[in-house]
């Protein structure tokens, strides 16, 4: 029993022993953390890297764009990551909080788009609508006489003359699409924001009331698939469908799509962030530790290249709107100079 | 006098009620567990329905003719050549020279029916066997998920099939010949996690629990044994021992995502340990684990009769003595019981781990303590949140694995529990 005794000493020390040697460990995966709506075309690009290349797979946290930028910024060393994603471009005061803890170069790239469209058949009568008009269309409540009520519009004509006459009928995707979150924080949350109700509003409740979508059947839940909806679109000339900008090129024959904001979707618009229901999206790269983590260069060569990026690229299959291919150029550029990224850019 | 009812006649008019009343209460506790029983096996029902087809994969068998000129490969050693060479062409050639009436104009529909990594495959088994250039040789390949979702849901509701109809006409015709088969999924139980639904496997999460779980029993074993034989045997009974006491119970209530934080602050940011890797996992759930050991080993501990450590004591044994000898070996069923269900319960466990990075898209399988992982609950939250439909199946899947290590863990504390325990 004395052996168990001295058993439990020595396991005890090893394990204290393990927690406390560990700083500095070497480290040969690529660490990439940040947004979940890049999350699911970096992924693609790491497999395809990983089983390219003799590197390992890179690792990917999806932490949100703010929760990357946070980790990324904490310095260099190799606990912490390489990369962020990250679905809006870095705000000054990361880019601050970057440089007061020793991450000074950091390389940016802009890696396409993402973009949102409102469509129906061609047939159908086209809607040229502004975002405030779209909430009032859609929201949840409204405001009347300075209420908060549930939205007592039924006819498109209700919110706005100019609008057609006939019942608000949209399909869209679900809650749990990554498509719906943009499209409620883009085109709902945006629109919400031109009421002059809205600036009284907390937090919270600016939350619950900009972003939640009326659920009394003027807007139908369709499920993932986009291409129910087109179908739809196609048979109910009343009907109206929210979907991502890459099924409306496919069915560009028999879709037409709304008038955002005096915007017509188009890819150079998305691309160019005109269009205002779209968003860049981005990754950032740590210089540091290019050439010290094994595969950054390479990841990032993969990443920038027309097999990923191109207009035939895989990322195009997996939903990306790619950039034009110029900009396309430029990154390969980027990828190869990696170019300091400035405060100024950011301002 | 004589109309008030007797003594026995009032029991013998309640006997009836009480007899009512005592078969409503035994039929309460028969709908008690009937609830349990239905609602567990809904859930099964719902799991295995969803999960059985998660076990099966789609596989093309066929002819590839592995011509160097159309690879551009001369010399499967060389890593440059390996690099540049085309391994996608040998594969739709081949399925072309399967379907009748097929013919080059067809190559893109026919390329969407092959998995985009059989190509890896072809160029590995290459880089295996370089004698292997310039043969025609029979090989099978992973069919394109959509093809594994057709094969699968066809007419499922619940899927959206992406084939075309002359795409589905040759799977159709494929699958009668035997061409195209499914059979048991090896590569789920053989591989890391994938974007590609069909190549998508648990082994890298399964590995990932198994190194978590290895340094949680190391650690909270021994912590958790020790920590309780001294409260139990040694400590005095003072203000201060209340006191931890209160706080261990205390412990063992607090959100597991608590313990994530903690890990976070202490492990990763003060120690500088890295992210996503066992040996933090491990240390967290020491963490959370403790309170469940030490409380379940004090229990054992107290359920040993005092008369035992009285016996020792009476024949000369020290302190040390009597605990060791006498009173741990009685309570160690016990104990190791309680550690189970608390392994167990780590063994389920996200929350805590999504802190410190193990919730991430994880590739390759870990080989060590220190290598990037996931596990498997965690693999299961990635796999549902996923946008492919066909993640839907690995995910039930998964889960039906994940359970059956939970029930084999806690059969074997019921198994301990009954072989080794004794009666007074």
């Amino acid at each position: 029993m004395i052996k168990l005794n001295k058993a439990l000493a020595t396991v005890a020390l090893a394990g204290s022993v393990a927690a406390m040697s560990v700083p500095a460990m070497a480290r040969d995966t690529i660490s990439i953390v940040g947004s979940s709506t890049v999350y699911p075309f970096a992924t693609v690009v790491a497999e395809r890297f990983g089983t390219k290349t003799d590197y390992n797979t890179p690792k990917l946290e999806s932490t949100g764009s703010g929760g990357g930028m946070k980790l990324f910024c904490q310095g260099i060393g190799t606990q912490h990551p390489d990369i962020t994603n990250a679905s809006r471009r870095m705000k000054a005061s990361e880019y601050e909080l970057c440089q007061k803890n020793g991450v000074t170069d950091i390389t940016e790239f802009r890696i396409g788009s993402d973009g949102i469209v409102i469509a129906s058949s061609k047939d159908a009568e086209n809607l040229d609508i502004t975002l405030k008009q779209l909430f009032l269309a859609l929201g949840s409540k409204v405001p009347v006489d300075g209420e908060w009520v549930a939205n007592p519009n039924k006819n498109w004509s209700d919110v706005d003359s100019s609008l057609p006459n006939k019942p608000i009928l949209v399909m869209g995707p679900p809650p749990t699409s990554g498509t719906r979150d943009s499209f409620n924080e883009l085109a709902l949350a945006a629109g919400c924001d031109e009421l002059p109700e809205a600036a009284s509003l907390g937090e919270d409740e600016h939350g619950a009331i900009c972003e939640s979508v009326r659920e009394d059947g003027a807007f139908i839940e369709a499920g993932e698939n986009d291409n129910l909806i087109v179908q739809k679109l196609i048979g109910d000339k009343d009907m109206y469908g929210v979907f991502g900008y890459s099924f409306l090129e496919e069915n560009s024959d028999r879709l037409q799509a709304a008038t955002l904001n005096g915007m017509v979707p188009t890819a150079e618009g998305i691309a160019a962030d005109q269009y205002p229901v779209a968003r860049s999206l981005f990754f950032y790269v740590k210089k540091a530790h290019v050439g010290v983590i094994p595969g950054i260069q390479e990841y990032v060569d993969e990443f920038t290249s027309n097999a990923a990026m191109g207009q035939n690229g895989y990322l195009k299959n997996v939903g990306l709107i790619v950039p034009p291919r110029e900009q396309l150029m430029n990154l390969m550029d980027k990828a190869e100079n990696m170019p300091n990224l400035a405060l100024e850019e950011l301002k | 006098m004589t109309d008030q009812p007797s003594q026995a006649e009032l029991v013998r008019q309640s006997l009836k009620r009480r007899y009512r009343k005592e078969r409503r209460f035994r039929a309460y506790g028969i709908l008690a567990i009937a609830i349990a029983l239905s609602a567990l096996v809904i859930l099964f029902a719902d799991i295995i329905g969803k999960g059985y087809t998660g076990f099966m994969k789609t596989s093309i068998t066929m002819e590839v003719n592995l011509d160097g000129e159309m690879m551009y490969l001369d010399d499967p050693t060389d890593k440059r050549q390996l690099k540049m060479a085309d391994f996608v062409e040998p594969l739709v050639q081949a399925l072309i020279r399967e379907i009748p009436g097929a013919t080059e104009e067809d190559r893109d529909e026919i390329r969407g029916l092959i998995n985009p990594y059989a190509s890896v495959t072809l160029r590995d088994a290459l880089k295996e066997n370089p004698d292997w250039l310039n043969t025609t040789r029979t090989m099978t390949f992973l069919s394109h998920t959509d093809v594994d979702v057709y094969v699968k849901h066809a007419g499922d509701a619940g899927y959206s099939i992406k084939l075309d109809e002359q795409q589905k006409a040759w799977v159709d015709e494929l699958l009668e010949r035997g061409v195209i088969e499914t059979s048991f999924n090896d590569v789920f139980f053989s591989g890391g996690d994938s974007r590609d639904p069909s190549k998508a496997g648990i082994l890298g999460a399964i590995v990932g629990s198994l190194l978590t779980m290895f340094v949680t029993l190391i650690l909270s074993f021994p912590i958790g044994v020790a920590a309780a034989i001294y409260l139990e045997e040694f400590a005095p009974q003072n203000k201060f021992t209340d006191f931890i006491e209160v706080n261990i119970n205390n412990l063992a209530a607090v959100p597991s995502i608590i313990f994530g934080l903690l890990g976070l602050a202490v492990f990763i940011n003060l120690f500088g340990m890295p992210r996503s890797v066992p040996v933090v996992g491990g240390l967290v759930l020491t963490l959370m684990t403790l309170p469940t050991i030490i409380i379940s080993s004090r229990a054992a501990i107290k359920s040993v009769p005092p008369s035992i450590r009285e016996a020792a004591e009476g024949i000369g044994a020290s302190k040390m003595q009597v605990v060791l000898h006498h009173v741990l070996p009685l309570a160690m069923p016990g104990m190791l019981t309680g550690s189970i269900i608390g392994m167990a319960q780590a063994l389920g466990e996200t929350a805590p781990l999504l802190l410190i990075g193990m919730v991430a898209f994880i590739v390759d399988v870990p080989d060590g303590f220190f290598d990037s992982a996931t596990v498997l609950p965690v693999q299961v939250f990635l796999w549902a949140g996923s946008p492919e439909l066909a993640f839907i199946e690995r995910a039930s899947a998964a889960i039906m694995v994940l359970l059956a290590f939970l029930i084999s863990m806690n059969a074997l504390a019921i198994w301990m529990r009954k072989r080794l325990e004794r009666r007074w």
